[in-house]
């Protein structure tokens, strides 16, 4: 990799011209990585002095810092008590604990991994972006986008609220990464995710509107959930696995996802 | 470029290329200790204590590290000779490559969580691999360290 | 025994877990040139032209070396006994490259910024050639991977490179054809295994240096520092005698370092410049530029009476050694020969096919060397016969596997690269493991599944034999010397790679001498220093290495005897000695043993008493085992856990009981890598996908859950304090005992490596 300068800039504005001045110019998140993502660089810029690894605890949300890494949300008490601890379930299968610690929530949003465990997790939780720049944009809208925006990431922020969760990561070994997966929250309506299709976590949304649509699911309702999904969410094969075999994983885990979060 | 920082207690100042990762500088000052092993955070063997968590040296720009406090096994000499004795009496030594990362990483546990049970240990612990041992005595022993109150 | 077969911690572990200077790179003289390869894009092309006119005149660089700067002498890179059973087929550097990550040319600088940098800037113009891709199509293929006229095999090997063939081999005792005609119960299955990455954690390394003598020395994280330097010395016309080579502590071999990988072009630059160089790996080139196992088809006939009498048996097999031949030839005879006398009953028996060359990345010597491959296609038929039969399987197996005072004519015939040496199983306490295994894993209740509303509970099983070294070729030898204030140093060519021979070899010294294992002081392994051992290979070091360490301390003990005679003028019959003290119980004469050696030392009839003793097996005593596995599969998805794996294994005496169990741990959770998580997936042009640990997924230790590994009370006579080997033995049930469970869970039987999900999933679709 190619660096010809490093720069640490002491506020926001700073960083964001920084980025702007050059297409060469790129930011560093936690730089897990940077290595298989980054091959040549003008100015890396570094966003360490703006004070943006934090977790904030409000009344009826969580703000976290974009520079926060994974780890410090896997083990936050507060963010375990969301959703059935979802968050703390997907971050505690990435890869190893020293790897959580340098890779950051900022990092791991701004780089639309496809093999992803998070995405799909923080779009079942409605997650909102907030960018220097651009504002607010839902993490759905922002996955949507064809292109990652030259902006700077500041935070995330996720509404509390009371809901069930479940989280199933699929993998060969424990630091692989997911065949699929798959993230639920229920609270009265659904929300599900799934990812490492192996493209980019999705939303479920006809299937979501399906269940929805029910005061109470029996098991012929959750072969219709099946038989929708397998509609709407486009699968395929990598070399960790087929489309027809992760047909078999989705539909397993849908049904044991929702029968778990309806319990 | 010049960067300081701080490493096993002492204050150095380091020269770097701004695409130079920790891992590279610590052996070219002569820290043996911290080793190479798959190049991309996969295998934990590089791993030392970045403000006292442990992380890949690998994959940290060294640049990233100024003003920061380092820790390589030879700043934990203690620890590791009380790892070193329960390897030795639970038959966990092979080839060794891996023994500094394995001390840090055990070393950070037992600070965050002095009473992981058998799941929390290999969780922590999973992404430092061994091809060697089979994990059973290495997780015997770390166990018994972890209960080592000495 | 005191310290053999006891509790004796590893000698080196404190030093090492302190992180002191141990392995290769940590020899690199710090201004090393550092040496880079730039690795073919194409798997077969002719190298037209080479364009490094900026490169080579770029600030900081020394040389770019292309196959213009090196005579054209074949040489192979296996480290093996000499002349080599594999094929003379590679060049230091050559006009063809063969595979995706072939050596093109090598660049030398300052630092690794300018050299890639320097990489970066040459052109290769390439004439891309079709490449042979599937090894089931090499054979006789119209496309030829080694044209060349210089390459060529040291003695009859079955190598025909005009068919795309690097060795070949065939044997039959008795009538098969006949034999199977006239069995009750016939099964032929077709069997495929994948080719296996060793990831040993410390990549290929090596540095070099030239010192005041004007030789070069070499540092290499090497199995074999022996053959390294005498492949050097070929490779390059350096005479023998300007090279030494160094092997500090390896992190890690498991056969991948049975081989030379940088240590040519490394060797080459110092030599040529006089300057320090170095070379590391990176974990891509250890995965797509040195070795795998060798991938295998395995077509198994097996043939038995309504008796329950296994009487024929058929292996055709085919390997593929990929671009180059190191150990092919070898790899393929263990697949027969380490694995058909399992079953020694039998009228007939054949064992035939060829090693094919294929424009993938070569394979090489990997622990278990060919008996893991045959041992899953022989153990998953045998399963198979026995479900035809309807016959319980370890009843079938206890009734025709080897027993002990027992034979098989296989022992003769095949050996290794050549015939073989007749030997009867002085120890073989194989029954006993069948029957202790069955208890630990408790299969009479689990046998063949339980189910409960997702999950089946299932178990399988498999036996295995190994070998201890190769008779008449393997030599080991060590030297003993007494020092002042009574300690010893021992020095060995044997090859510590972490498996713990060190420690192991001071043991039966220790042992011997009667003296602790603090007293005797180990060195391996240094081509100028210790004397001459074959390496760690072939599980042949406590065995072979160990009885050279056994007869050298014998030996020493009676030097000092004479000495301790002459010292108390007594006859040397009358000399008793503890490991303390020499005395005489008539007249109370007495000299301690630290006494003696500082008066041998310094003061009187002074001279040093050091021995040199070697030692070349006879035979090669199997060590066996009998491996068992629970899983529990999900009914869905068929995801796989491994509960349990049970191990009971007759190694004969365990020199050291927690390091002899530490590799059969190692070699379990490493065939349980080979059997299910460690798949290999190539491109279509032939890139190897699966080339980093991101995408090669080795057992992490949440994936191994419970691993009980035993012993059974066993004595192999021929063997230092009834030692046999055990460093492959545990690799080789894995992949048969999982297979036979994902039988015995859901009726389906998957043949090909690894047994994946997946597998299952398309297998119980069709």
């Amino acid at each position: 990799m190619e660096i010809k300068e490093y720069l640490k800039p002491k506020s926001i504005e700073e960083a964001y011209e920084a980025l702007l001045s050059n297409i060469n110019n790129k930011i560093i998140g936690g730089g897990a990585w940077i290595k298989i993502s980054l091959k040549k660089v003008d100015t890396l810029i570094s966003l360490d002095d703006l004070k943006l690894n934090y977790i904030k605890e409000e009344n009826d949300f969580f703000e976290i810092g974009s520079m926060t890494p994974l780890r410090d949300l896997e083990i936050n008490k507060g963010l375990n008590d969301l959703a059935g601890g979802i968050i703390s379930k997907a971050i505690g299968n990435i890869m190893g604990v020293s790897i959580r610690n340098i890779a950051t929530i900022g990092g791991s949003v701004m780089g639309k991994f496809a093999f992803s465990d998070l995405l799909g997790v923080l779009m079942v939780l409605d997650a909102e972006l907030i960018f220097y720049n651009s504002g607010v944009i839902s993490v759905e809208d922002f996955i949507n986008m064809p292109k990652i925006p030259k902006d700077i990431l500041l935070s995330i922020r996720l509404k509390k609220q009371t809901a069930k969760g479940y989280f199933k990561k699929v993998a060969t070994t424990h630091l692989d990464f997911s065949i699929l997966n798959l993230a639920i929250v229920y609270n009265e309506r659904f929300k599900i995710a799934i990812g490492s299709r192996p493209n980019i976590a999705v939303l479920a949304k006809r299937t979501e509107e399906y269940l929805n649509g029910f005061k109470k699911l029996d098991e012929a309702n959750l072969d219709e959930v099946v038989k929708i999904s397998l509609e709407e969410v486009k699968l395929g094969d990598n070399s960790r696995g087929s489309k027809e075999y992760r047909e078999l994983l989705m539909k397993t885990y849908l049904k044991r996802g929702i029968r778990e979060v309806i319990k | 470029m010049k960067i300081d920082l701080t490493i096993n207690k002492q204050k150095r100042t380091f020269l770097v290329e701004p695409n130079e990762y920790l891992l590279d500088v610590l052996r070219r000052y002569d820290y043996h200790s911290v080793r190479r092993g798959c190049d991309n955070t996969s295998c934990g063997v590089c791993t030392v204590l970045l403000d006292g968590k442990p992380v890949p040296s690998c994959s940290v720009l060294a640049i990233r590290c100024e003003n920061r406090d380092i820790t390589t096994v030879e700043g934990i000499e203690k620890e590791a000779e009380k790892l070193a004795h329960y390897f030795g009496e639970l038959g966990a030594d092979q080839c060794g490559y891996c023994n500094p990362s394995m001390a840090l990483t055990v070393y950070a546990l037992k600070r965050e969580n002095k009473n992981a049970g058998d799941e929390d240990i290999k969780s922590y612990l999973v992404g430092n691999l061994c091809r060697c041992t089979g994990y059973v005595a290495q997780h015997e022993a770390i166990k018994r360290y972890l209960g080592d109150e000495s | 025994m005191k310290v053999v077969n006891n509790k004796t911690k590893s000698i080196d572990g404190l030093g090492i877990m302190k992180g002191r200077k141990a392995y290769t790179d940590d020899y690199a003289e710090k201004d090393s040139l550092i040496v880079k390869v730039l690795r073919s894009p194409h798997p077969f092309a002719r190298i037209v032209s080479i364009d490094d006119s900026v490169a080579r005149n770029l600030e900081g660089i020394e040389m770019v070396l292309t196959h213009k700067d090196f005579k054209r002498i074949p040489f192979t890179r296996a480290g093996q006994g000499y002349p080599e059973p594999s094929p003379h087929d590679k060049f230091v550097l050559d006009e063809y490259v063969r595979y995706i990550g072939d050596e093109v040319l090598a660049v030398v600088g300052i630092n690794e910024t300018v050299v890639e940098k320097a990489l970066g800037l040459i052109k290769v113009e390439y004439e891309v050639l079709e490449p042979v891709l599937d090894f089931e199509n090499a054979k006789d293929n119209e496309i030829l991977i080694h044209p060349e006229e210089e390459i060529h095999e040291m003695f009859d090997i079955g190598f025909k490179p005009k068919r795309n063939i690097a060795a070949s081999y065939g044997m039959e005792i008795g009538d098969v054809k006949k034999t199977l005609e006239s069995c009750d119960y016939v099964i032929k299955e077709t069997f495929y295994t994948q080719a296996q990455a060793h990831v040993m954690l410390e990549p290929h390394t090596v540095n070099a240096r030239m010192d005041y003598q004007n030789r070069i020395i070499i540092y290499s994280a090497t199995q074999t520092p022996f053959h390294v330097r005498r492949i050097i010395s070929q490779g390059l016309e350096i005479p023998l005698s300007k090279i030494r080579v160094i092997k500090p502590r390896v992190g890690g071999g498991f056969g991948g370092k049975q081989a030379i990988h940088g240590e040519m072009l490394v060797a080459y630059v110092t030599y040529k410049t006089g300057k320090s160089a170095k070379m590391i790996y990176t974990r891509k080139e250890v995965f797509e530029s040195s070795y795998s196992r060798h991938p295998m088809r395995l077509e198994m006939t097996l043939g038995a009476d309504k008796n329950g009498v296994l009487k024929a048996i058929n292996c055709e097999a085919l390997s593929d050694t990929g671009a180059y031949g190191e150990h092919a030839l070898t790899v393929f005879m263990v697949t027969g020969s380490k694995v058909l006398p399992l079953y020694n009953k039998v009228e007939a028996v054949r064992f035939v096919g060829d090693i094919v060359y294929t424009n993938h990345t070569p394979a090489g010597a990997f622990r278990g060397y060919g008996a893991i491959q045959g041992n899953f296609a022989l153990e998953s038929a045998v399963d198979i016969l026995c479900q035809k039969m309807n016959v319980n399987p370890i009843d079938f197996r206890k009734k025709n596997m080897m027993k002990e005072k027992e034979t098989s004519p296989i022992f003769e015939i095949m050996g290794e690269g050549t015939a073989g040496t007749a030997m009867i199983m002085e120890s073989c306490k194989l029954d006993e493991c069948v029957d202790k295994g069955m208890d630990l894993i408790g299969w009479k209740e689990k046998y063949p599944r339980v189910e409960t509303k997702d999950k089946i509970k299932s178990v399988g099983m498999a036996i295995a034999m190994q070998g201890s070294g190769i008779p008449y070729i393997d030599m080991g030898s060590a030297t003993i010397k007494l020092n002042d204030d009574g300690f010893y140093n021992l020095m060995v060519g044997a090859t510590e790679i972490g498996q713990g021979s060190d420690t192991v070899l001071t043991q039966i010294a220790a042992e011997e001498l009667m003296t602790e294992v603090e007293k005797v002081v180990i060195y391996s392994s240094d081509t100028d220093l210790t004397p001459f051992d074959v390496g760690a290979y072939a599980s042949s070091t406590t065995y072979v290495s160990g009885n050279a360490v056994l007869k050298a301390a014998k030996e020493l003990k009676n030097q000092m005897i004479i000495e301790a005679a002459r010292i108390l003028s007594i006859d040397v019959e009358r000399v008793n000695f503890d490991g303390k003290e020499f005395w005489d119980e008539e007249s109370d004469k007495m000299i301690s043993l630290v006494d003696l050696s500082n008066q041998i030392t310094y003061s009187h009839e002074q001279k040093q008493l050091q021995v040199t003793s070697s030692y070349v097996g006879h035979k090669s005593p199997p060590p066996f085992m009998a491996g068992f596995v629970e899983i529990e599969i999900d009914k869905e998805t068929f995801e796989i856990d491994i509960l349990h794996y049970v191990s009971v294994v007759d190694c004969g005496t365990t020199i050291n009981p927690m390091l002899a169990k530490g590799q059969v741990d190692g070699a379990i959770v490493q065939g349980l890598g080979m059997a299910h998580f460690e798949d290999v997936k190539y491109a279509k042009n032939g890139k190897l996908i699966t080339n980093d640990l991101l995408n090669y997924k080795i057992p992490t230790r949440l994936d191994i859950k419970k691993l009980t590994t035993v012993f059974v009370d066993s004595y192999e006579e021929s063997g230092p304090f009834g030692a046999k080997s055990v460093g492959e033995i545990g690799i080789d049930t894995p992949p048969a005992a999982l297979a036979n469970a994902v039988f015995n869970a859901l009726g389906v039987r998957i043949t090909s490596l690894p047994i994946t999900s997946e597998k299952i999933f398309r297998e119980i679709r069709r």
